[in-house]
Parts: C-alpha cells; structure tokens; sequence
C-alpha cells in the first residue's frame, strides 16, 4: 500500500501532502508588507553588509497559513484525544492561560523597563512564588530555570555550592536505577560521578543498599517520588533521614508532582530541593517539546544560594534583584542560569490554572489522577501484565511478559494503538522492567474514554495472542507516514533542507 | 576465526606480530542492532586494558568499546565513518575497529578463546 | 469544576472497580506526618471570569510598550508580530503536542523544525542547526561547554562585548567543571584586544555581533587566530534581525553560532519564553547538544521526518550525554519560522534595513541633543549614548513622562561607575518619527 493510492495528487481525503516551505519559493513573493526604509545617507555598517543571498523562500500570506495549517493537521495534541504519556502528564491546557499570556500588559512589556513600570508583572510572579512555596512548604523558590533538567541542574547547583561554603563538596550523586535520564546528566554537569542505585522486587529504591551506598563523599540523593514505576516510595521519610545522616542533601526530582499537589507536603517527606514542571502540573502547554519552566523550591538551608533574579517587596512596592549579593564571607550564591527574568509568560499561564482549581481544585485534581490510573490498573491488569501490585499513583506500569511468544513486541503493540486513534503510551521507559509501558491518564479524561480505550487495548492484546504478529508489525497504516527509518536517518544525517535536493520523495505538490 | 580472543564485554582482538585488531563479537553487534556511528579513538592514543577505547552507536543506545589489552593505537578503520554497518555485516572482517601496539603480550592470557567464548555467550541465555 | 470530567458518580463507580473504599485510600502509601491535617493555605477554586477579572487588574498596572513609544533593546527587541504568526502556533495540534518521539503522527512537528533547521543555517552562514533551546543565553553557555569538549581545553575566553546574561550564565554553568572563565571588562567602544590575549590553552572565544552596546565587528581575524591557536570561535548574536542585512557570522569563520530568536519570533513578554538558536559545522554535529531533526523515508518509501543522532542525549547517554537539556522551545521556534516565512527573502532584507534606517534617524537625532553622545561608529539598531548624568535617573523621569527611553548600561555593570552615564537605545520599525521626536524632545527637556 502506498500513500495516495487511488488518487492523482497523493492526497487522502483530509490527509494532505505538503512540500517544505522552501519548495514553494517564488521570487518576489511575500507575506509581510513593511514601509519604504527611506533614505539614509551613509549606512552605519562598516562595510559588514551581507553580499550574497540568503536563500529564504518567498510566499504570500494565504500559503503560508495554508502550509502550517497542513502541517498541524499532521500531529497528534491533547486536543485532539487520548494522550496517556506516562511520565509527560499531558493534561488538558486550558485557553484561559493562552489568553492571559497575551494581554499587552503581560505580552507586550520588556525585560528591562524600571521596575516602577512592571509590578504588575513583579507581583504575579511574587504571586506565583508564594503558591508554590505553600504547596511544598519550603521557604524559598528560584522561578528562572527555564524547565524542569534546567530546574535540576539549578537545585543540584545549590546544593554543590552549599557543600562548598561548609568546605565539603564531595563527590557523588547516587541516583535510583529508574531514574529519568537527566538527573545523571544534570549531577555529571555538577562536576559529580553519579553511582546507580538498584529498586527492589516492590518497585521501589532498595533502601538497605542505598544506606550502604551512603558515606562522607556522596553529596545528594536525587530521587523521583512518585517514581517513574508510578508508585510512592515508601521509604522516603527514611531514605530523608540517612541522606541527612551521612551529611547529604536530597533533591527530589517533582516531575510527577501531579500526583501528590494539593495533598502532601513535600517538606514533610524531608526534602531539601524540588523542581516543578509547570508544563505538567501547571497546565501549561507542551508546544511540541517546549517551551516550559522549571522552578525549584528549596530549603532554608539551600534559599542563600538561589539564583538570581528574585522578586522582593519593599516600601517602593515590588523590585527585582538581578545582581548576586556581594562576594565577602557570606554564602556564594549560584549567580544567573538563564536570561532575563525566567520563562514570564509560562509563569502567567500556571497561575491562571492555580487561580482557577484553587486549593480545593488541584486536590481534586492529583485525586482523579490517581483514581484514574488506579481503574486502568485494575481495568487491564488480567489483559496485560502489570509490573508491580498497586496501589499506583498517578500512572501505571505494565511490561511485556503478556507479549511473550507472540512475535508482538511494545514497539508494535504501541503503533497498532496509533491507528486506533490513540497516542502510544511510554514505551521501554523506565528500564527496570522489560518492554516498558507506561500509562499516565491525568485527571482529564472521562470515565468513557477510559472505557473505550481499555476496551481498545483489550481486543488488541487478545489480537497479539493469536499470534497475528505481522499485523502489528505494519502499524500503523492509516498515519500521514508509515514507519520511518531511524537507521538512514542516522547513518546518512541531511538535518537541513538544500537546493537540489532530492525531491523525487516529495510526492504531493499543494 | 582462527587466532580471535575475546572478552567478557563482546570485544575481540587478533594478535599480528607486535600489534592487534579490535573489534566487537558477531553476539555483541546483534544484541546491539544496526549500527549508526562508530567513534573512534585518535593514532597515538594510550589505552589501558579495559578502558574505554571506542563508542558503538545504533539508533537508541550508545556503547563503550573497550581495549581487551593495553597498548598505543596506531591504526583505525577509517571505513567505518562512512560505512558502520560492517559492524553488523562483517563484524570480524570488515567491521574492525583499530589496532593497537600491544605493550604487554602477557594480558592475553586473561582472555577467552572462541571455544570459551561461545560457551560464555551460551551462558547469557 | 470544569477542567474536570469525573462526577462524583464517576468516581464511586470507579472506585468499586477498583475495590477501594475511598479516593483518600489510594494515597495510603504516603506517610500520614506528610498530608496535612490542616488545609493548605490557598483561595478556592474559580471561575474564568474571575481568574480574567484578576490578572487582567495586574496586567493593567504595568506600562505595556504599546502605550508608550518604546527604545529598548539590550537583547531583547519588540518588532511587529503578524497576525497570521501567533495564531498559527495557537493551533491545538501544534501547542498541545509533546515532543515528537512517534514521528507517523507527529510529522507536523518534525517538518516546521526542519524547516527551522534549515532557516537558522540559512541566517547565521553555518551548516548544521538544532531543534532550539531555552534561550540565546543558555544557548551561549552550551557553546561554551561544546567547544570545551571538543577541544578538551580548560579556559574560555568572553569579550566584553557579550551581552552579561550571557557571560553570567555561561560563568553559571562552567562554575564546577574545572573550566576557568575569563570575561573581559564591558567594551563600549569597541577596542579589546582579543588576538592579543590569545593563547594554545584557550577552547574558545566568545563575541557577539552586534556587540551589547552597539557596534558591528568583523571577526574574520580572530577566527583565523582561533583556528591556529586551536580554539573555537563562537558568536553569539542577541538580534537576528540584523542578519537580514549583515554579513552572517558563518561566513566570518564562526564555529558555532548562537542566538536569541525572540526578536523574530515574538513579543518581548517580560523576557521569555525566547527560543535558542544554536549552529555548528558539520563535523562538531555529534557534540551538538539538544534535539536534532533529520530527514528520511518511511515504510512506503515516502520522504518524512524523525528524531536522530540521539544518543547525544541525556534519555539515552545519561551522565555522558552533551548536555542535560531535555525540554526545548519547540513553539516559539515555530513562531520564529512562521514569521521568516512570512517575510520571505525579500521581506527579511527589507524589515533588516528599515530597522538600520530608524536606529540611524534616532542616532542623528539624538547627537543633535547638548551633552548627549552616540558612541559606536557602525551599529544595526541599537547603540549606546552618553548622557551628561546617571543614565539610571533619566530613564526614571522619562518613564514618568510615559515614554521608555532605553536601558542604562548600569543596570547590568554596578560596579563600573564609568558606565553610569551610558544607555543603550534602540530603534526598530515599530518607531514611527513622531515617537523617536517626542523622545528626542523629552530628554532635551530633561537634560
């Protein structure tokens, strides 16, 4: 079966072709009408003017909304259905934010106007701040980090400069062997070496052998809680004590915060520093890989080393501090990880969303998360196999023993779900158990999609066990592309569009 | 395969006079599927016995290529940049990887032959 | 609750399913001392309305720069975003989407980021390009920690002409990894010897074009000088609008190039969310850092896209992966897109000269002011000005009079008071003449 099997253009319905933009260049076209510059007498560019061409594409308006509107038409969103992510929290993003975010007063304001002119803005991200330090009970929160491995690497950060001003960096980070694959990146960054710590038959960090793995030289403890398994770590008061004991820190990696918001106080669970994925538990819209923000809250202990700036509040109202606090003997804080004042517009987005659950609503919220990954465990634990007994929280695992002797793997099992309309769930992630699936419902699915889905899964497993491998070998069918091959892509990178390129794979015209 | 000893990471290395090849067994490159990428190391590096001396790229994972002797590189397959999947294809022919200077003989000892090798590999299950 | 579907009907019905009394006993595995007895501290629940009614009130007490004639730059620039831009990437498809991991129903993401690709090495005269990154400073410090891996030198080398979030969070980032910093002094004029400072131990030199407080080099020179001594030459670029008009910082001999791309792809927003631009050459790909995108064929053969040369990255490589960046700034790098395409060649040279031309009419203007200096010779659109007192104060009493007069330079050098009579000021097309004389009129005044 090819693409536009039965039609002339390669079209399918709905399902258009389009070519890269830069294939539909026609000289002296453009989508922007722009003033006479006018006359200037001698330019100001010391002879560093371009001399050759750029090459961009010329098109008028209605292509150009043409191809991105056919572009888009090929993606799969939230909006569009199903989208159990594990570990993503793709969470309905309400338009409210997207609203917020652009009025003038938010949008249209610069970085660097007198504080006199943006408290307003000042006082939304004071705002901001002051709930997020409820939900955790920490004292302090650093907004800038512009997501949640930049979140990481500030709260890993300063945790290394604390050690540093009590004369002790030390020199290993133990990390448990599901983690996410940034927080060794993020403690590799830190100038630590990052040791493995094994799970146990429950799911969760062995804690006798992460005791073991504690002395003098380990400086944090970077933990995921609820862990990518999709459970609490039970021991988690205690792995706080030890990790205190040996004279660590431990940072707890909030990526699934969604599950524990408006419910548990991380500051009761011992933890010295978090990052928040505002992109997930905030609501605030993935946009295809980004852009996010990741603040972290942290401890007394830590808030002297946060990063600037920071928002305080004096007599003259509200001012940002954007410079560290003088070198002397005081504690060195960590200075600026990213420019300006942090990701502003995503921080508008996330209040909007906190204003409008409140208190109540985001406990309602982590509480429908979990009860509904808690009914497709028990809905689909007899059709697949489930990794470990729940209890889950807000996602659920499952591996590949129920694919076993089918000739069916998680890979083909996931694209078969592609052309029942579903995005795939998390695939071959975490890699303490084989065949990886991982399903994250979030609170905003129904009750009916629920059902509809399982019932989905379920006649596709019982499919997988007649054997029927090469069916789902050749999913998906019915997408804008088939399988890709990631193999050529690697062996022979072309990472950017040239002139002359081969076109001859281009077969839609627009 | 005559003159092949093996580790217990997948690398093999065959002995020609003072020097010896390096590459990775038939079992390691299945187990890693089609290769992408295969960075190797610079002529007139030192590598120590067990250290890492290449990187073995498919498209989801990355490997360590280690020296199964210590010695001085002084010859790499070139090949291998525009073609990695002799790695798959050939991965005791074509897919070597470099050649060292060996600088102690005596560490061969430690290796397996083939015979032992493949009783290794059957063991992995 | 309307971003919630269960009723409480729902909920009971499901909780039999599972066999659990209560939402509360699915929790039972949280420590009791961790859920607190007393409530959290926070407002209640609300409605659109009221959430509108309320951010609306903070919105309207900041002074947008729609309603006043707005000259600031110093790395981020409001330029007129089409219409048709912002409300393509409001689009569902394309904002409620996660990074394109399964390309068959992702295709819309991964051909507007080779198109992407495709524009930033067109822009900045290089060969390869990323996915995006956070923003032009985190980009800069990646460069940094690039060029000192593949050099496997330990000193980095920052002009002064780098704007200081940039050299801050480069500083940041190389804090412990053993790589020495040196920044030089903040160059207003354009006169640092950096050929001279050059030495074997240097990974790499870090300039900007145009520079912060203005002006436009050539750095083809210190390329050169880089290449023999084995370095790298990075340049870093806060307004990529001026590569409509400039020679591209590739042809220069860059090695890599990084850039802000908020100036093309949207509002100024209170300085983020931005988007990274960061280019290289081919042979440095594989010690790139973020997602790439590379064109291939599907099982029918058709051309498509995908993710690739993964194993850079931090969900494969873990702690030897070339950076830990995982997120990205996937939409606005479409914005960034939509709005070049929209300009088209022809378009983007004219918005790069009309920009050249109003900063060159308020430069005119304003050197005609007592006691008032433009101090680069050769700029794009924003240059530095010497006032006959603290720039600070001025920038107060004009902001009173409804007008945001430029940036003083103080604001990011405390600690030189010879920089405390600078500002920068800048000019785009949004300024129209009448805005640049009531400007120009104001500071007489206050002057």
């Amino acid at each position: 079966m090819t693409g536009g099997e039965g039609t002339v253009s390669g079209n399918r319905g709905l399902d258009l072709e389009e070519p890269l933009i830069f294939e539909q260049d026609v000289s002296g076209r453009t989508g922007v009408d722009l003033p006479e510059p006018g006359w200037v007498a001698t330019d100001r560019l010391g002879g560093l003017r371009r001399k050759g061409p750029i090459g961009l594409p010329g098109l008028s308006e209605p292509q150009v909304v043409r191809h991105y509107t056919r572009l888009s038409q090929k993606n799969y969103g939230i909006d569009s259905g199903f989208y159990p992510l594990g570990s993503c929290t793709m969470k309905h993003n309400p338009r409210l934010g997207e609203k917020m975010a652009r009025l003038p007063g938010f949008a249209d304001i610069h970085p660097f106007q007198p504080d006199s002119t943006v408290q307003g803005a000042l006082e939304l991200m004071d705002t901001l701040a002051r709930w997020l330090k409820e939900l955790t009970g920490l004292p302090a929160v650093a907004l800038s980090p512009a997501a949640g491995a930049h979140g990481e690497l500030c709260g890993l950060m300063a945790i290394r400069a604390a050690l540093e001003a009590r004369g002790d960096a030390r020199s290993r980070v133990l990390t448990p062997e599901s983690a996410h694959g940034t927080n060794p990146a993020t403690a590799a960054l830190c100038g630590y070496a990052v040791e493995s710590v094994p799970g146990n038959r429950d799911g969760r960090v062995d804690f006798g052998a992460l005791r073991e793995r504690l002395g003098p030289d380990v400086a944090a403890v970077m933990l995921t809680n609820p862990n990518t398994c999709g459970l609490f770590e039970t021991d988690i008061v205690r792995i706080a004590e030890a990790v205190h004991e040996a004279g660590a820190l431990f940072y707890l990696d909030g990526a699934n915060f969604n599950a524990l918001v408006g419910r548990v106080r991380i500051a009761d669970l011992g933890v010295d520093a978090m990052h928040i994925n505002l992109h997930k538990t905030f609501a605030t819209p993935h946009g295809g890989g980004g852009p996010g923000a990741g603040p972290v809250v942290l401890s007394e202990a830590l808030a002297p080393f946060a990063p600037v700036p920071y928002v305080v509040h004096g007599p003259d109202g509200f001012s940002l501090v954007e410079h560290a606090r003088g070198s002397g003997s005081g504690p060195l804080p960590l200075g600026r990880l990213k420019g300006f004042h942090g990701q502003f517009g995503v921080l508008v987005r996330a209040l909007a969303y906190m204003m409008s659950m409140g208190g109540d609503g985001l406990a309602l919220a982590s509480g429908d998360a979990v009860l509904n990954a808690n009914y497709l465990l028990a809905r689909l634990k007899d059709e697949l196999s489930l990794s470990f007994p729940g209890p889950c929280m807000h996602e659920v695992l499952f591996d590949d023993r129920f694919l076993k002797d089918t000739g069916v793997s998680t890979l083909d099992f996931a694209k078969a779900l592609i052309d029942e309309g579903y995005h795939p769930m998390t695939m071959y992630f975490p890699l303490v158990v084989h065949g990886a699936l991982l399903m994250e419902p979030t609170e905003s699915e129904s009750r009916e999609t629920l059902d509809r889905f399982v019932d989905v899964v379920t006649s596709l497993a019982a499919r997988a066990k007649t054997k029927d491998a090469e069916f789902f070998r050749q999913a998906p069918r019915l997408t804008p592309r088939r399988r890709l091959d990631e193999t050529l892509a690697a062996r022979r990178p072309v990472l950017r569009w040239t002139r002359g390129s081969d076109e001859t794979t281009a077969k839609g015209t627009s | 395969m005559a003159g092949l000893w093996f580790t217990d990471e997948h690398e093999w290395v065959r002995v020609e006079g003072d020097t010896g090849v390096v590459g990775i067994s038939d079992y390691a490159q299945k187990q890693l599927g089609d290769m992408v990428f295969v960075e190797l190391p610079a002529v007139g590096r030192k590598v120590s016995k067990g250290g890492e001396a290449a990187v073995v790229e498919s498209v989801k994972a990355a490997s360590e290529v280690y020296a199964p002797v210590s010695g001085e590189v002084v010859e790499v397959n070139g090949a291998l940049a525009g073609n990695p999947a002799a790695v798959n294809e050939d991965p005791y022919g074509d897919g070597w990887m470099f050649r060292l200077r060996l600088s102690d003989s005596g560490e061969l000892a430690g290796l397996m032959d083939r015979a032992g090798y493949e009783e290794y590999v059957k063991g992995l299950g | 609750m309307r971003y919630l579907p269960l009723t409480e009907a729902d909920r009971s019905g499901m909780l039999d399913v599972i066999g659990a009394p209560s939402v509360d006993a699915l929790f039972r595995d949280v420590p009791a001392g961790a859920r607190p007895g007393t409530p959290f501290d926070l407002p209640p629940s609300a409605g659109e309305m009221e959430v509108e009614r309320h951010l609306s009130a903070l919105a309207q007490r900041n002074l947008s720069a729609g309603c006043a004639p707005c000259f600031l730059g110093a790395g981020a620039y409001r330029h007129h975003v089409p219409a048709a831009a912002d409300h393509l990437i409001q689009r569902g498809e394309f904002l409620t989407a996660y990074t394109p991991y399964q390309p068959e129903i992702s295709q819309g993401t991964l051909q507007y980021l080779f198109e992407f690709q495709t524009q930033v090495t067109m822009i900045t005269g290089m060969e390869v390009a990323n996915a995006s990154m956070y923003d032009g400073a985190t980009a800069c410090a990646e460069a940094v920690a690039m060029a000192c891996r593949i050099t496997r030198k330990r000193r980095v080398l920052l002009s002064g002409s780098l704007h200081p979030h940039y050299r801050d969070v480069s500083r940041t980032l190389m804090r412990f990894s053993g790589v020495q910093v040196e920044a030089l002094a903040p160059d207003p004029v354009g006169i640092e010897d950096l050929i001279g400072r050059m030495d074997d131990g240097i990974a790499c030199v870090v300039v900007q074009t145009p520079g912060f407080f203005g002006h436009l080099n050539d750095y083809t020179a210190l390329a050169a000088v880089c290449h023999e001594a084995g370095a790298l030459l990075v340049v870093a670029v806060t307004e990529p609008v001026s590569l409509g008009l400039l020679m591209p910082p590739g042809e220069m001999g860059a090695d890599i190039v990084v850039c802000e791309g908020q100036s093309i792809a949207g509002p100024v927003g209170f300085g983020g969310p931005g988007v990274g631009l960061f280019a290289t050459r081919e042979r440095f790909v594989r010690q790139m850092p973020g997602r790439l995108v590379g064109q291939t064929v599907d099982a029918d053969g058709r051309r498509g896209w995908v993710l690739t040369l993964s194993t850079r990255e931090q969900h494969i490589r873990r702690e030897k992966a070339t950076s830990n960046i995982c997120t990205n700034a996937g939409l606005v790098a479409l914005a960034f897109t939509i709005h070049l395409s929209l300009l088209g060649e022809a378009g983007f040279a004219r918005l790069a000269e009309l920009n050249h031309a109003r900063a060159s009419a308020l430069a005119d203007r304003m050197g005609r002011i007592g006691g008032v200096r433009v101090v680069p010779g050769t700029f794009f659109n924003e240059f530095a000005l010497t006032l006959p007192r603290a720039a600070a104060k001025v920038v107060e009493e004009l902001a009173a009079r409804g007008i945001l007069g430029g940036v003083p330079a103080s604001r990011f050098y405390p600690s030189y008071p010879e920089l405390e009579d600078v500002l920068l000021v800048a000019a785009t097309e949004t300024n129209t003449p009448e805005e640049m004389e009531t400007f120009a009129a104001a500071l007489e005044e206050i002057l």
